[in-house]
């Protein structure tokens, strides 16, 4: 099936990252964050001082404590961070480097049973990276989907080629697209680059139906990619996944292991060589980095719509493969409401000339640009928002917290992440991931 | 600049000091100079250069071109009704004159127009702890273009502060009106004051100096006034009624500087192509209904184009109803909107005798059906939505 997305917009960043991988560092130490799963209420299993290899559970969902989150590499707890109310914020395993692994069932997920590839996914802990639709968070083991969608493609700004780092995997993808075949009576979509060229490892993929996905961002949103494929319904659950991931979980049925290395990208203007880089999950920011950024960066897990602010000292979290690191502002500019005026920045809108180079790469940092105001200017979301679903009227329906209203403009289809480019271009400066992710938590709440 | 920035700093007054106003116009000040360097800190890291100072800016640079032809015109009409120049062939005669007397009469109404709505805006931001927001930045300078040129200042006044409070701030300020903050303002002077807001005495500048006289035959009403009243022979040509140099509201008469304001308008993006566009298509329609059944001659049978260019249709559709915040939102809504307000508009001002002008009245109900086109549109949506379900 080919996709066509014709509304949104791919924002050039200056600091893409070149297909070169940078020599491999050794991995210190690295934390997982239980904030990385909206909504879980992680119990923990370790407490510091206690050896982990990999593979062994360190924390597990409190309200379904099969599903567990796993220490991604082999060594020793140092350190648990809490916030408020005691709650978990990070957990700091430190490697011995002796790369010892827990094992787990290992052979073809095709002769398994559906319950063996379950519970083998649950132990090893590489079951988190299913996530689900509705609600954007960690897929329930008890459902089964109608069907799985894995996309081949991230079109987010500076975002990873993942045709280059599937590249030669092929046979690991696959393992992980027959272990996903398994868990739906429906199809497994591999949504894959309709723009360029995609890579054989993805285009050779068996068992899975090929959708061929164009258009700009956020064309490589799987939650977009669901909306124009096989919609989610009330009442229907539909699992997703990116392809990366099903690395991992290719990985574990050919060797047997919760192998959490992974390849992500070092990108940004800030990063004076960007490349890809080998590392492992929750890879600590300072070891990628070593001395080649500059100063004055803000160092992003994920991309600079959707990632998370880390500490120069911080850790990349579950499930991103880019380490942004921008400019950051904090500058009071003169007059800089302006319009056509062209120090005063890069604007979608044709408010500045800038629209007329939209090709040219930029070097945006991170101011607001302005300050918060009521909905003003209509259209606007529209514009990059490829759904069929009224944007600025869910939202103001998850303002008021009115679930029947969600329910009816869409609210089972959105992610905050499909909101991103409104909050990019929103010429009233709204948050508009932040009131889907909490509504999404109400919905949640209050349906299940 | 930095210097600026210093002074700025030393003089901020404390957020709950004595006055807490004070600090309320400062901040609204400060950030009038400076965009305030606040970060992103969770959701997305980058953001648009675009913010509301410069939506509203933009728009109110879209109005300049009429507001300067305005300033010309009411010299103009003054200068033609005293007998100083004479015909239209003369519009370019004693230029810098008409211009000044023009300027010495509609600037007062900018400012009167723009101190007292501020003021209102402050006050509600202050009693409210929030920070100014820039919606009167258009309203202050729309409501100028939209009155007769001798409108007393105290009732600008007293009408601008009706509308920002009752129009505007009761239903929670800006981004959340029901109508259109600037047509309730003449809306409040059309009823209250009508004789300051039509007739044949007001569109015209009439205070004579000593030894002056208004020339013969002079009526000061404005085409539609005229036409109302049996007079459609009186209406200007379709040249002259798209040039503007007729008595008017300041700001209306010529859809050449609207047509300026338009253009930036579209080419910024700011302004709804689809409102204009369909406002046009719905006057235009009705219009030629009219002409279709009217007696040549009568003023049903003014042509179809011919009724666009008069009057306020064109800064009406330009300027009023694409409001963002009062007309409808969505795409398809937009459409039905702006169609409704330019059939209503030929409507009210043909068929009712006692105004002779309908685009003021047109937009208010068009604002007010605005959300109930958009609940059919979105219910649509809706309705698409549940029929999948059954249909899966």
């Amino acid at each position: 099936m080919d996709v066509k997305i014709r509304k949104g917009v791919n924002i050039k960043l200056k600091g893409t990252a070149e297909k070169l991988y940078a020599d491999s560092v050794p991995c210190t130490d690295v934390v997982l964050k239980p904030t990385d799963f909206p909504g879980l209420r992680p119990k923990l299993s370790v407490k510091v001082g206690d050896k982990v290899k990999a593979g062994s559970t360190v924390f597990y969902d409190k309200d379904n404590d099969v599903v567990k989150f796993t220490s991604p590499i082999s060594g020793e707890v140092v350190e648990i961070n809490r916030g408020e109310k005691r709650k978990v914020l990070e957990i700091r395993i430190k490697s011995d480097g002796a790369n010892q692994f827990e094992t787990f069932k290992q052979g073809d997920p095709g002769s398994m049973s559906r319950e063996d590839v379950i519970s083998n996914l649950l132990n090893s802990g590489v079951w988190p990276f299913i996530r689900q639709r509705p609600f954007d968070v960690v897929a329930n083991p008890a459902d089964t989907p109608k069907s799985i969608h894995v996309t081949a493609l991230d079109t987010a700004p500076l975002a990873p080629d993942y045709g280059f780092i599937v590249h030669g995997q092929g046979a690991v993808l696959q393992a992980g697209l027959d272990a996903l075949a398994k868990l739906t009576d429906g199809k497994v979509h591999l949504n894959i680059n309709g723009n360029a060229n995609a890579d054989e490892a993805f285009t050779s993929a068996k068992n899975v139906q090929i959708n061929k996905i164009s258009g700009p961002h956020p064309a490589g949103n799987v939650g977009i990619q669901v909306h124009h494929i096989d919609p989610v319904n009330k009442g229907e659950v539909v699992w997703v996944l990116n392809a990366l991931d099903v690395l991992t979980i290719g990985r574990l049925f050919k060797e047997g292991q919760f192998d959490a290395s992974r390849s992500i990208v070092v990108c940004g203007s800030k990063v004076n060589a960007p490349k890809y880089c080998k590392t492992v999950l929750g890879a600590r920011v300072a070891d990628l980095v070593k001395d080649g950024v500059e100063e004055g960066g803000r160092f992003i897990s994920g991309n600079p719509l959707s990632g998370t602010q880390v500490a120069a000292d911080g850790h990349l979290s579950f499930y991103d493969y880019q380490l942004t690191v921008l400019p950051e502002g904090g500058e009071d500019r003169f007059f800089g409401w302006l319009p056509y005026l062209g120090f005063n920045g890069f604007s979608l809108s044709r408010t500045a000339f800038s629209f007329m180079s939209p090709n040219k790469e930029r070097d945006l940092d991170t101011n607001m640009n302005g300050e918060e105001r009521a909905f003003v200017v209509t259209g606007e979301y529209e514009k990059v928002f490829p759904m069929d679903i009224y944007p600025v009227y869910l939202l103001k329906s998850m303002v008021t917290s009115d679930i029947d209203l969600m329910e009816k403009l869409g609210v089972y289809e959105v992610a905050p992440e499909d909101f991103a480019l409104c909050e990019y271009s929103c010429t009233s400066k709204i948050q508009t991931q932040k009131i889907v992710r909490e509504a999404l938590d109400l919905v949640k709440k209050e349906t299940t | 600049m930095k210097a600026l920035q210093r002074l700025m700093e030393k003089t901020k007054p404390k957020k709950d000091g004595k006055f807490p106003l004070l600090y309320t116009i400062w901040d609204g000040t400060y950030t009038f100079f400076f965009v305030p360097g606040h970060t992103n800190k969770n959701g997305v890291h980058i953001r648009d250069s675009v913010d509301l100072k410069r939506t509203m800016i933009v728009v109110v640079m879209a109005l300049i071109p009429c507001l300067l032809f305005g300033m010309y015109n009411v010299g103009h009409q003054h200068f033609l009704a005293t007998g100083l120049v004479s015909g239209a062939n003369h519009v370019c005669d004693m230029f810098m004159d008409k211009f000044l007397f023009g300027a010495m009469k509609v600037l007062p109404l900018v400012i009167v127009s723009y101190a007292a709505g501020l003021g209102v805006e402050f006050i509600f931001a202050t009693v409210k702890k929030h920070a100014i927001h820039e919606g009167f930045l258009v309203t202050g300078m729309l409501i100028p273009l939209i009155m007769p040129v001798g409108i007393p200042l105290w009732m600008v006044a007293v009408a601008t502060i009706f509308a920002v409070v009752v129009g505007k701030e009761v239903f929670g300020g800006t981004g959340m009106n029901v109508l259109n903050v600037a047509l309730v303002t003449r809306a409040f002077l059309f009823f209250a004051y009508p004789t300051k807001m039509s007739g044949n005495q007001v569109w015209v500048d009439t205070n004579l100096e000593s030894g002056q006289q208004l020339v013969d035959g002079f009526s000061g009403a404005t085409p539609l006034g005229n036409a109302v009243e049996g007079g459609v022979d009186a209406i200007p040509s379709l040249m002259d009624s798209i040039i503007g140099f007729i008595p008017g509201s300041i700001g209306e008469t010529s859809v050449i500087a609207i047509g300026l304001g338009a253009l930036l308008l579209v080419a910024s993006g700011i302004g709804s192509l689809r409102i204009m566009l369909s406002m046009f298509v719905g006057g235009f329609l009705m219009g030629w209904i009219f002409n279709q059944v009217g007696e040549p001659g009568s003023y049903l049978a003014v042509p179809a184009l011919h009724q666009l260019m008069l009057g306020g249709f064109a800064f009406g559709a330009v300027f009023m109803a694409t409001d963002p915040v009062t007309a409808a939102q969505t795409s398809k809504g937009k459409i039905v909107y702006g169609i409704l307000i330019g059939i209503l508009a030929i409507l009210i001002r043909v068929a009712n005798p006692a105004y002779p002008e309908g685009v003021m009245l047109a937009i208010l109900i068009g604002n007010v059906c605005a959300p109930l086109i958009d609940h059919v549109v979105v219910n649509g949506n809706i309705k698409k939505r549940l029929k999948r379900v059954k249909t899966a």
